[in-house]
């Protein structure tokens, strides 16, 4: 299916975020995710499915002030 | 001494992550600082590169408390869900909270920042507002489960330095309880001296630090000053006079004229 991945069209097979996240590389990384602007926490991941258009939003940390 | 939720800073600088011309002259930075918080951010994070996990090794190893930010965020909903976002990847329920009102000025929406303020204090949050010397809006934050105000000195990244320092003295003097933060504006160490000398109980910079051509020179030059301001308001200040009063004493003075 296809989902919009931090604001890109992206091709996902995973029906579930937590199977989005081993499929695009972040397998054991510390990011937190949103879908459809929504926070939706680590561990709610294996059982929220994913549809056709969803926004994912996949955040990790980063120099701030 | 006043403490952040319960917790009493070993130094009352709170030093900003961003715009380093390295990681080692941030590290370093951070050294010379003494610095006792680490202000920090979320951003997108790639699969392929992943360069947030390295930044985040690089943090942790600084052995300073986390504090995450919602930097630009410009509505209550979108804080929020960042602030949620960052309490998972930091593992800490500290967050300052900034919602953004106005591109140019960076000046906070002070009436979505209460509204955020409130429902992540619900939410068990310890909330760090980044707001504006005005009075009210401090109450209103302190009635939303604030426990600590955090006014501009300037607007971000400007150096400017204190703008308003009647308004943060009044705050001072407003909230004579409640553990006061000046975030933002800052350009040099003076700046910094002048809010302990205010009574303010912490500073939070980035900029002053970060661009500076020696940035471990310059968090060595605020720390410095953090610790004069702060020693020169426990020694009791004289007050200011309008007039002149000589220091040398007149009696015994010799008629030579």
């Amino acid at each position: 299916m296809k989902i919009v991945l931090n604001g890109e069209a992206t091709e996902l097979e995973a029906a579930t975020l937590d199977a989005a996240l081993v499929e695009l590389g972040f397998t054991e990384a510390k990011v937190a995710t949103a879908v459809n602007e929504a926070f939706v926490a680590a561990p709610a991941r294996a059982g929220f499915a994913l549809s056709e258009g969803d926004r994912l939003e996949i955040l990790a940390p980063m120099q701030g002030g | 001494m006043r403490s952040f939720y319960g917790e009493t800073l070993a130094n009352p600088l709170m030093l900003g992550t961003a715009q380093y011309p390295s990681p080692a002259i941030m590290a370093e930075a951070f050294r010379a600082s003494g610095a006792a918080v680490a202000t920090v951010s979320l951003r997108r994070e790639s699969g392929a590169d992943r360069a947030g996990q390295g930044f985040w090794a690089l943090i942790r190893d600084l052995g300073v408390r986390i504090l995450p930010n919602t930097a630009g965020c410009h509505s209550a909903k979108e804080a929020i869900t960042t602030a949620q976002m960052a309490r998972e990847v930091f593992q800490t329920d500290w967050i300052k909270l900034e919602v953004i009102g106005h591109a140019d000025t960076l000046q906070p929406d002070v009436f979505a920042l209460v509204e955020a303020a409130a429902a992540l204090t619900a939410e068990g949050f310890k909330v760090f507002p980044y707001t504006t010397e005005d009075l009210i809006v401090g109450e209103r934050l302190l009635d939303a489960g604030c426990e600590v105000l955090m006014p501009w000195g300037a607007p971000i990244g400007s150096g400017l330095g204190l703008n308003n320092e009647y308004g943060l003295r009044s705050m001072r003097a407003h909230f004579p309880d409640t553990p006061l933060v000046v975030d933002a504006g800052i350009g040099l160490p003076s700046h910094a001296a002048r809010a302990m000398e205010l009574g303010f109980d912490a500073v939070l910079l980035n900029t002053a630090v970060a661009k500076a051509g020696d940035p471990a020179a310059m968090a060595a030059a605020f720390a410095r000053a953090i610790e004069a301001g702060r020693l020169g308001l426990s020694a009791d200040p004289m007050e200011p006079r309008d007039m002149a009063a000589p220091s040398t004493p007149l009696i015994g003075k010799a008629f030579l004229a």
